[in-house]
């Protein structure tokens, strides 16, 4: 079921086919300082398309920091280029962004169909109704399996379900990179589950770079393809086996079990089409 | 035009408070005035800004004062562009600053009375500038009528294109900013917007209160409310309710609209908190 809502046309192929497109952005030397004290420090990183690249590390490390620098949020230091395929530049690709916190009036009337059509169009929530919009809106939540919510209030949400309704919204129009900043709490662990089949499903088949700030670590060494371990600002990167080995790490977070087989983890099964969810 | 008007309202209306031109032209001009502070403060409620709708006021204290030393002959023109220089600086100010939003308009707002104070009390002669502070809706005259019109347009259309990215700025800006939208321009325009509103219509609903119809509405709107557009619906109704209620109420008592309307608006809002709880969603 899911494969099949996925798989629609591949998106923003411009022109030329698959080897212009982006396909890896490229961190180099990557710097923020906060009246002179470095949040984060020399960072390098690429983040591939059709990878989830996850950023753990201990509070305070700058993993959001980075995730701000990186929208363009914050000032930093070094680079930030966009490569495509076969290694040339290619134009900043189309950003979708899941923020960690919603600091918003949870008692705000304010309903999920509301808020995908004040980011979707420029007819005024507040003077028409959504109208063929509306199918549109369902289709969204249907990718994250939130149909259900659509005429829910915002502040009524659960923390897995906002999630999931800010995942829909980031994903239409279709981006090339996502970058989520996950909640360090109020997610239960099948809201998780159920995200990062979500996320693993988007990976291959929108061949989508995704990059994500975690908090749990055993969904990250059975989904993520790489891995930035960041520590005072600082990164140490590869893949999950490496960097969940390294002692740096298991000083921190102790040891962590890596599923053999990274790219089918055991919380993945792929349905086939037209079966039932 | 305006005989006309007046002509459809004898008809339509034919009520005793209502024979006056000095209260057709007061009904028209909350008829204009009371459906943009229900407009506008939906957003002002949502985006915990009722301090500062309440320093815009104190900001156009000092306008009218700036206005009365530059001796030009309406103080309204100096007013309205003090106001949204007054707005837009403070819009600025709180997202460069790391003190509290709340310390910053504080200070802003304290030195605009202190500086319009000082200017409109110079030489003692601070009584004629005591309607401002009341507010009186009796005295407008028909151009100001077609002004106020003008505005309420104005208003409304900038709103059309305004909201949908004020209601996402005020969830999350970042997530607001990664769709590529401007959060310092737009709430700048909304803060202006504000600013404009409440400069046009202090004469006539005073500085005492305006900052209550900048919240009220709203406020008794959301109680009852689930989605934007009931939210902008009831918040619309009770301000036109309470405006025009409150206009006959001062008539027949010999009382100032202003503060009339506004007690209203908070009887509609204490009502509203009492059918909270069949409302919740």
């Amino acid at each position: 079921m899911l494969r099949s809502i996925f798989h629609h046309k591949p998106p923003h192929i411009d022109g030329d086919g698959c080897c212009q497109r982006f396909c890896c952005t490229k961190i180099e030397d990557f710097s923020v300082a906060y009246a002179d004290m470095d949040v984060i420090s020399n960072i390098n990183a690429h983040i591939h398309c059709g990878q989830l690249t996850a950023v753990i590390g201990p509070n305070g490390a700058g993993k959001s920091t980075l995730i701000r620098a990186i929208l363009g949020e914050i000032p930093h230091t070094g680079k930030i280029s966009y490569v495509s395929g076969d290694g040339r530049k290619a134009a900043r690709p189309r950003i979708g962004y899941v923020p960690q916190y919603l600091r918003f009036d949870v008692s705000a009337p304010t309903t999920v169909e509301d808020f995908f059509m004040a980011a979707l169009t420029n007819r005024p929530v507040w003077l028409m109704g959504a109208g063929k919009l509306r199918g549109r809106i369902l289709n969204d939540l249907s990718r994250v399996r939130a149909e259900g919510l659509v005429d829910r209030r915002l502040g009524a949400l659960s923390g897995g379900e906002l999630q999931r309704v800010l995942l829909a919204l980031a994903l239409d129009p279709l981006p090339e990179l996502l970058i989520l900043d996950e909640p360090v709490s109020g997610v239960d662990h099948n809201g998780l589950t159920l995200f990062y089949e979500i996320l693993d499903n988007l990976r291959e088949t929108e061949d989508m770079a995704i990059l994500l700030v975690s908090h749990d670590l055993e969904l990250v060494a059975s989904n993520a393809d790489k891995v930035l371990f960041l520590r005072d600002g600082k990164a140490t990167s590869g893949t999950p086996r490496q960097v969940f080995s390294d002692e740096r790490v298991k000083e921190i977070f102790g040891e962590i079990h890596v599923p053999d087989d990274n790219y089918d983890p055991p919380v993945y099964v792929p349905v086939k089409h037209g079966g039932d969810e | 035009m305006m005989d006309f008007v007046y002509t459809l309202l004898d008809a339509v209306l034919p009520f005793d408070w209502l024979s006056y031109s000095f209260m057709k032209n007061a009904f028209l001009a909350i008829l204009l005035v009371a459906p943009l502070f229900g407009l506008l403060s939906t957003m002002v409620v949502s985006n915990r800004m009722a301090f500062f709708a309440d320093s815009l006021g104190h900001g156009a204290f000092s306008g009218i004062a700036v206005g009365v030393l530059l001796g030009s002959g309406s103080p309204l023109a100096s007013l309205i562009v003090f106001s949204i220089i007054f707005a837009v600086f403070i819009t600025y100010m709180k997202q460069r600053s790391n003190a509290s939003t709340d310390t910053v308009i504080g200070v802003f707002s304290a030195m605009a009375v202190a500086i319009g104070l000082m200017i409109m009390s110079r030489g003692g002669s601070f009584n004629k500038f005591s309607s401002y502070l009341i507010g009186d809706v009796l005295s407008i005259r028909q151009e100001e009528i077609a002004a106020l019109a003008f505005v309420f347009v104005a208003v409304v259309i900038a709103w059309s294109i305004l909201f949908n990215s004020l209601l996402l700025i005020s969830i999350n800006a970042a997530f607001a900013r990664s769709r590529g939208i401007k959060s310092f321009f737009i709430e700048s325009c909304f803060a202006s917007l504000v600013a404009v509103v409440v400069a046009v219509s202090i004469q006539w609903v005073g500085i005492l209160v305006i900052n209550s119809l900048l919240v009220l509405p709203g406020a008794a709107a959301r109680n009852v409310t689930w989605d934007v557009k009931r939210y902008h619906l009831i918040s619309v109704l009770i301000s036109i309710i309470s405006g025009v209620s409150g206009l006959i109420v001062a008539y027949y008592f010999n009382m100032a609209v202003g503060a009339t309307v506004v007690l209203i608006a908070a009887v509609c809002y204490f009502i509203t908190l009492l059918l909270k709880p069949y409302f919740v969603r």
